[in-house]
């Protein structure tokens, strides 16, 4: 199939950046959107031109690196797919499409569709951990988790950390992202230890990041390539409230 | 204090302060309603209830509450709503957000601004010269007389389908920052959403089509016709 391809390009932080529009031909239906991207690099490169930046790295939807917004849907069209997976079959001989990337203040981006997401990892580190002594490897059972608690847990973890939550949001809200990291630990005997330090402190990192305020859209929900639901930002925010009223 | 200002300043803190004030004003508009349909009942219940409403004391005291509410939720939601739109300085080139939220959550500025408009307009009306005035007016004759008008009734029936779609996102949107929007409760909340965001706003609707096609007569004015 024949696609053009309207993408953002910005050399640096600094440059102002435009759209370029690329005819790619002859690209497969089941070919993935990042190896669409593949085909244009290698003819821009022919024509020494500079390919597109763009980033990825595991390819199969578990490492959270790709994120393109595509035709005004982050990650493209569909549910549950990161770009990586997207196939270029959901469009149309054509079709022109529009890429850009992630768009928040506190996603800069760095070049063509490449942002900083350094901000989500200042996040993590304000306190989406547990301070584990290292030891000896505990007995499986000595915690006993009900399987429905561990399965939530599992769901809040599914989280890969690709930003789409706070690409697709209104008010670039990263509350879907920060509901799932306190989800995952809260909800665990491991993780209620610091939960409420865990919790003051990811929001408060959050805030000051320049992130929005959510205004319970779930446009995050629906863009979010695992599929995390919005009930990890109800239990975000009554987290929130027990550290505030205890 | 300082626990409660650190609780404000935070992005949970205000979205708290939109739901609790937003849901204080849903508990009075249930109370305001249920009081309105008291005109059915004629102009001597109607102007009985709305006495009460001037001289006890305790609906005096819920009513600083209630304008402390119709300030700071507008308020904040005001702030709110700028600061969200710095978020994202550059805008999209094609933005689907319509693929992925409802109406009724993308609008909730709009139409809380035009109920704002509504509320200033209400309350002169009806609250000025009830609470206010020298001489006290027979609160029923108010109503007949606000509710002949066709452009003041269209007015109003348009405020309360704003209101509507205010309700249909606000009042489930509460909830879930509250953190009480769980699973187990969907079903429940989205069932007394429907009373708040459908049959209150309907019921207020009633009062100026019933008025305006049937227009009863008050004391008044049968006494000036002489059938009294
Ligand atoms: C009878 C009057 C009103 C009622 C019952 C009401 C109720 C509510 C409720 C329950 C919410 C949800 C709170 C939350 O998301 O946590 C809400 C949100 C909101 N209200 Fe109102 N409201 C009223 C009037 C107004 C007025 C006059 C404005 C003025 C502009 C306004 C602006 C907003 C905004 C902007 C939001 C969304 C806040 C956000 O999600 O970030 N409301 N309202
Ligand atoms: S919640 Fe979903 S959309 Fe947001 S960062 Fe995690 S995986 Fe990505
Ligand atoms: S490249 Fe790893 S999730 Fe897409």
């Amino acid at each position: 199939m024949n696609v053009t391809l309207k993408v953002w390009r910005q050399k640096s932080k600094d440059d102002k950046g435009r759209f370029v529009s690329y005819p790619v031909r002859n690209v497969s239906p089941d070919a993935s959107f990042l190896e669409m991207l593949d085909v244009l690099n290698e003819e821009l490169g022919k024509k020494g031109e500079e390919p597109v930046a763009f980033d990825h790295d595991c390819r199969e939807g578990i490492c959270g690196s790709c994120g393109i917004v595509i035709d005004g849907r982050a990650h493209g069209p569909g549910r549950g797919a990161a770009t990586c997976e997207l196939r270029m079959r959901s469009f149309r001989d054509g079709d022109t499409i529009v890429a850009e990337p992630w768009r928040a203040t506190p996603f800069p981006v760095i070049k063509d569709l490449v942002v900083d997401r350094t901000s989500m990892d200042r996040i993590m580190y304000a306190g989406g951990y547990i301070s584990a002594k290292t030891g000896g490897v505990p007995d499986g059972n000595s915690t006993p988790i009900p399987k429905p608690v561990a399965e939530e847990a599992m769901d809040a973890a599914s989280c890969i950390g690709c930003g789409a939550c706070v690409a697709a949001c209104p008010n670039s809200s990263a509350m879907l992202f920060v509901g799932a990291k306190v989800s995952q630990l809260a909800l665990l005997p491991q993780g209620k230890v610091e939960a409420k330090r865990r919790v003051e402190r990811m929001v408060d990192q959050m805030d000051k990041e320049g992130f929005g305020n959510c205004s319970n859209n779930y446009a995050c929900e629906a863009e979010c390539p695992k599929e995390i639901s919005v009930q990890h930002i109800a239990r975000l925010n009554r987290e929130f409230l027990k550290k505030t009223l205890a | 204090m300082k626990k409660l200002i650190d609780f404000y300043n935070s992005s949970i803190g205000k979205k708290v302060t939109m739901s609790l004030t937003g849901l204080f004003l849903c508990t009075f508009l249930l109370e305001h309603l249920i009081g309105n349909l008291l005109l059915f009942a004629g102009e001597e219940t109607f102007n009985a209830y709305s006495e009460f409403l001037v001289s006890n004391p305790v609906i005096r005291f819920v009513e600083i509450f209630l304008f402390a509410s119709l300030l700071f939720h507008p308020l904040v939601g005001l702030l709110l709503w700028i600061s969200n739109k710095r978020t994202r300085p550059q805008k999209y080139e094609v933005y689907q957000l319509k693929e992925n939220t409802p109406l009724a959550s993308r609008i909730t500025m709009l139409t809380g601004s035009l109920i704002f408009v509504f509320l200033v307009v209400h309350l002169r009306t009806f609250f000025v010269p009830l609470r206010l005035a020298e001489v006290k007016p027979s609160g029923y004759a108010l109503v007949v007389e606000a509710f002949s008008s066709a452009p003041y009734c269209a007015f109003y029936v348009i405020a309360l389908v704003f209101l509507a779609y205010h309700l249909r996102h606000g009042f489930q949107s509460a909830f879930q920052t509250l953190g009480l929007r769980t699973k187990s409760y969907i079903g429940l909340l989205d069932a007394v959403a429907f009373i708040f965001w459908f049959i209150i706003p309907l019921g207020f609707a009633l009062l100026p089509i019933y008025f305006y096609f049937f227009q009863p007569a008050t004391t008044a004015a049968a006494t000036a016709l002489g059938v009294h």
